[in-house]
């Protein structure tokens, strides 16, 4: 076979693969391997790829996320500390044609943000709802969240999280779902190629369903937090597999009835 | 029979060095750089450039997105 010069295949007909223009150029602040990047990544390839950058109001939460309106190339609000789905709620409720999310951490829908959460949730508000679930409070210092798993290391819990001492992790995805006002639920994962593509088509559905106007669309991305956590990417992606994926098992945990 | 051949080019300036891509490459293809870029990063780079064939998996799990994939198909020339 005759040899093919790298030039030769590096030209512009032959792209398959590049960063979207939804996703400005700035340099993310997230730590190297950070999920938070892939996500926004992954929800900036969506919205190009549905041809809705003009009709999509994001909500920043508080954490590390909080400068997602520097990346995402979308109108974008930010709420106070967990009121994101209220804020959201609002926009959706004067702009009803418009594709809003929210974007949260643990920290910020399943701690301080709980009861917004959950009456958003119950009231069937018609959004999509993005919950990154790192396990951990990644942006002050990696203290113990609500969504820290047992036996966790964290600042706050060097000896490991123990559940009578500091109760048990909540499970917010399976709780929401029990609601009558979510429509589709799911958790989903990024740490993996196949696991991307379908957190990719699990967020594409949810953008999707709002059009149907059924009520709150809910992914939850198991992420990584590797400087929360004190590990390597590679260390925390393999650690995120063994022990969180265990606890946290990925799949739609409510889909909609057809 | 067509062969598809494949390259990455890495924006080295962003990436970096969270070596995701490496562990995610199927056919080895990405190592990281001894050279770092402005930030002190150590970059990916094509290693093995003759064993890529473009999946995109490296771009897809890259979370800053600094990897464009170009593919291509290459006829090969069979003697009888």
């Amino acid at each position: 076979m005759a040899d093919i010069n790298l030039m030769d295949i590096i030209k512009e007909k032959n792209v398959v693969y590049k960063k979207t223009k939804v996703l400005t150029d700035k340099v993310m602040h997230y730590c190297p391997g950070c999920g938070h990047s892939t996500t926004h990544r992954i929800i900036a390839e969506v919205i190009e790829e549905m041809g809705i950058q003009d009709k999509t109001i994001g909500i920043a939460p508080v954490g590390c996320s909080v400068f997602m309106y520097d990346y995402i190339d979308v109108d974008t609000q930010e709420a106070a500390h967990g009121r994101a789905p209220a804020l959201a709620t609002a926009i959706k409720r004067l702009l009803p044609d418009r594709y809003v999310f929210t974007y949260q951490g643990d920290g910020d829908l399943a701690a301080i943000g709980t009861a917004e959460t959950i009456h958003a949730c119950n009231r069937g508000e018609n959004i999509t709802m993005i919950f990154i679930n790192n396990g951990i409070y990644g942006m002050t210092g990696g203290q113990m969240a609500p969504t820290s798993i047992e036996g966790m290391r964290t600042s706050t819990t060097p000896y490991g999280r123990d559940a009578h001492l500091m109760g048990h992790p909540i499970k917010m995805t399976e709780l929401v779902a029990q609601l009558p006002g979510t429509y589709y639920v799911t958790r989903q994962a990024v740490h993996t190629p196949n696991l991307v593509r379908k957190t990719k088509k699990a967020i594409r559905k949810a953008f999707e369903y709002q059009a149907l106007n059924r009520g709150v669309s809910f992914v939850e991305v198991v992420s990584n937090c590797n400087s929360g956590w004190k590990m390597s990417p590679v260390q925390a992606v393999k650690w995120l597999d063994e022990n969180m994926l265990p606890f946290y098992p990925l799949g739609d945990i409510k889909v909609p009835e057809k | 029979m067509a062969k598809v051949k494949g390259a990455i080019v890495v924006d080295t300036e962003r990436c970096k060095g969270c070596e995701l891509c490496v562990i995610s490459c199927p056919t080895h293809v990405i190592a990281m750089s001894k050279k770092v870029n402005s930030k002190g990063y150590h970059y990916a780079y094509m290693e093995n450039p003759d064993a890529c064939n473009g999946c995109t998996n490296c771009a897809i799990v890259c979370p800053d997105g600094v990897i464009t994939v170009y593919r291509m198909k290459v006829e090969e020339k069979t003697e009888v």
